[in-house]
């Protein structure tokens, strides 16, 4: 533990105070960690006056930072430290043409050039663009079939692409590549205009807008050295709360929808738009965005919107309740729901799964009560009853995670009203060779955004990890020896995001 | 069954009266901008100078709704000395230019390509492509399938396959990665066929507009015959734009 710099979420700290190790004891040292109940929370490469560093944020019960410099290959961390590391480095290949040596599964992440001009590590000829066109992992045999899934899926969605290999019913094996949304997300935020930045951030996931632009707005308050109200905190707080909310309750009625139980799905497709509609009162739009800015919020919070909110909860907790009692007995629902689509709890640690499927299996990790930031350090923790791994458990910790967070709103708007201002957008001089990464618990899970500064105060690198960037990996083992037929059910019981990862 | 039929009983009919009577939305939505044409100059400068999307076109006094994504920084300039937002969510238009408004909009319902109306008016099959983009679009697209919305009482369904649709409804920036895909998807519904594009992204990049990874403008690909501005489009917009160009 020695050679890590343990730092706290949310706090900017000078670049030269992170530890800079030579490969060999950066990759003990992390790995070791790792081994030993540690998670990896951020892991990338920056380049620096030709150099290429690799730094990694870890987590135990404390965040810690590490670093190395390496040239272009270096010795596959996933080969020493397990599957928490895979994506992480499949992505730094990716992006900086550097390549994991002994790799055990080297392929693309997102399926784009990568922007130092090294060659490509996978061989790819990006004027074809389909992410897809490539060598699936096959099973052989003469029972076996393959089965192709998007990137254009049946519904209304996001696209990506599944391949199935199945032996009759059963899926033996299924790959996931992603990559389609792939909008360079990150190259533009540390290239475009600081007035763009939170719009960006906003869009990363339209579905989390408020997690990913709470995370850039506390990273930009720290390293800008801007203290923000109470009473903004409180409205971010609560703005994380809904946007939690309204997400659970739609995909427990899309849940409800998949097992072909009607009534549920009709009611909380509605009282969904109804959470959507809270955040509209909060800032004019339903997704939440325009929100949160650098400074805390553009629209203050007054009484009528403290008013409005109270009033809808009041209405719809007993509707959620009833709702969720109509689901959760339904004989036909538990059948199709428990033992399906399960995760054990040691498949979840070894790929570090986060969020309510790191939760459903047995995963207690929780940012709001880990590294709190906003107003979660006055509130009460969650706890969860069931946590079997499977699509019941999934949905029971989000009913569970949908009464805790109305709790919140509800201790929070029983508070005084603390009046604060509304954030302006300023041009803000940022401190120069500092690092700081900011966490938050969005509704998937723990979202994370990591920036470092040059000595001009200009931001060189701003990562952003999406907490489906740890999840996806997950669904791919929940449907290990399932029913093909089970796949939407398990998918929505993971529900990722698909521009989360893709950036 | 008895809790189905209590929860029945609770829940009611909550589907809006919309377009029949007419459907108020929170004083801070921000729909059709309300711009004052005598505006300083120089406080339009400043609207352009904060509007993250540069879609305040300074000369001309005007808001281009292809690329506002209705974050209101331009309506906290002086108080909104040069640009205010109604709850007006009738925003729909046939061409790029309507969008570049000073206020106001032509009337979408009196568009030029009649026939869409004969032959669509009373059935409406669209394949939704998702290009890229946040989700956002898309999650408010579908939520005009519950209860509340209830889409296919008008005849306009979103169908899986595209050679059951009649057209295309885009969101996202088209990813070049989506590309070839959205091409595909175009070419397999069978003509006649419309283009929808949907929301900022699809109309000229959006918040992504400028990257090297994006495609931005659904019009350089295929013609388009609808655009929905927003970021999102508002359900309601959504569905405002679909009633007046097939149906009104």
């Amino acid at each position: 533990m020695d050679n890590l710099l343990r730092i706290a979420n949310g706090e900017a700290i000078p670049r030269s105070r992170i530890p800079r190790l030579d490969f060999g004891r950066f990759l003990r040292t992390v790995t070791d960690l790792v081994r030993c109940n540690g998670y990896v929370v951020q892991f990338f490469a920056y380049e620096e006056t030709e150099r290429t560093i690799l730094l990694a944020v870890l987590r135990t019960s404390d965040l810690f930072v590490v670093e190395t410099e390496v040239d272009h290959e270096f010795p596959s961390l996933t080969l020493m430290g397990g599957s928490k590391f895979n994506l992480f480095e499949r992505e730094i290949a990716e992006q900086y043409g550097i390549r994991p040596a002994g790799h055990p599964w080297l392929k693309m992440v997102r399926y784009h050039a990568n922007q130092t001009g090294r060659p490509d590590v996978f061989g790819n000829d990006y004027r074809i663009d389909i992410p897809g066109s490539y060598d699936y992992f096959r099973v052989e045999g003469e029972a076996i079939h393959e089965v192709g899934v998007g990137p254009v899926h049946a519904g209304i969605i996001e696209p990506g692409h599944f391949r199935f290999q199945c032996a009759g019913e059963t899926v033996l094996h299924l790959e996931i590549q992603l990559g389609y949304q792939h909008r360079g997300i990150e190259r533009m935020l540390t290239e475009v205009a600081h007035k763009r930045v939170p719009v960006l951030c906003e869009a990363i996931a339209g579905d989390t807008a408020i997690g990913h632009s709470l995370c850039c707005a506390q990273a930009i308050e720290a390293l800008a050295g801007i203290e923000v109200e109470i009473g903004a905190r409180t409205v971010r707080t609560i703005a994380l709360e809904l946007e939690r909310i309204a997400n659970h309750i739609g995909d427990l009625g899309a849940l409800s929808g998949d097992v072909a139980f009607n009534p549920p799905a009709a009611y909380f497709g509605r009282i969904r738009g109804e959470f959507l509609n809270l955040l509209l009162t909060l800032c004019g739009n339903r997704f939440g965005k325009g929100l949160v800015r650098p400074g805390g919020v553009t629209q203050p919070m007054t009484g009528e919107q403290r008013a409005i909110i109270f009033a809808k909860l009041s209405e719809l907790r007993p509707e959620i309740e009833h709702v969720c009692d109509l689901l959760f007995s339904a004989h036909t629902v538990l059948a199709r729901f428990e033992y399906t689509g399960t995760v054990s709890r040691k498949v979840a640690d070894q790929l570090g799964l986060v969020g309510y499927c790191g939760r459903a299996s047995g995963l207690e990790y929780d940012v709001r009560e880990f590294f709190p930031s906003e107003r979660y350090a006055d509130l009460p923790g969650n706890t969860n009853r069931l946590t079997t791994g499977d699509v019941l458990s999934r949905a029971t910790v989000r009913r569970e995670e949908i009464m805790h967070s109305l709790d919140l709103i509800d201790i929070l708007l029983s508070e005084p009203e603390q009046p604060h201002q509304a954030a302006t957008m300023a041009e803000r001089r940022l401190a120069p060779d500092r690092f700081v990464v900011t966490l938050n618990e969005g509704w998937r899970g723990e979202v994370s955004h990591c920036l470092l500064t040059d000595s001009g105060g200009k931001v060189i690198r701003h990562k952003v990890k999406d907490p489906s960037f740890h999840n996806w990996t997950g669904l791919a083992m929940a449907l290990r020896n399932q029913e093909i037929s089970d796949f939407p059910l398990c998918n929505k019981s993971f529900n990722l995001s698909y521009c989360g990862f893709d950036l | 069954m008895y809790k189905i039929l209590l929860n029945r009983l609770e829940q009611g009919c909550r589907t809006t009266k919309y377009p029949a009577r007419p459907i108020e939305l929170y004083s801070r939505f921000r729909g059709l901008p309300v711009i004052n044409r005598q505006c300083d100059l120089e406080v339009v400068r400043r609207c352009a100078d904060g509007c993250p999307q540069d879609a305040v076109l300074v000369e001309e006094r005007r808001i281009d709704l292809g690329r506002c994504i209705f974050c209101g920084a331009c309506a906290r300039v002086e108080d909104g000395a040069f640009v205010r937002f109604s709850q007006d969510f009738a925003m729909g238009a046939a061409s790029r230019e309507d969008l570049m408004t000073d206020g106001s909009l032509p009337a979408l319902a009196t568009h030029s390509k009649r026939h869409f109306k004969r032959l669509f008016g009373r059935s409406l099959q669209l394949r939704q492509v998702s290009a890229g983009g946040c989700n956002a679009c898309e999650a408010d697209t579908n939520v005009l399938n519950t209860p509340f919305f209830d889409l296919s009482r008008f005849g306009i369904d979103f169908v899986a396959s595209p050679r059951h649709a009649d057209g295309i409804h885009v969101t996202g920036p088209i990813t070049r990665n989506m590309t070839t895909a959205l091409l595909d998807t175009y070419a397999a519904v069978p003509s006649p066929k419309v283009v929808i594009a949907s929301g900022s992204c699809a109309i000229s990049g959006g918040p992504f507009h400028g990257s090297g990874e994006i495609v931005g403008d659904l019009a350089t690909l295929l013609p388009v015959d609808l655009y929905i501005p927003g970021c999102p489009p508002h359900p309601l917009t959504t569905l405002s734009a679909l009633l007046a160009y097939f149906k009104d």
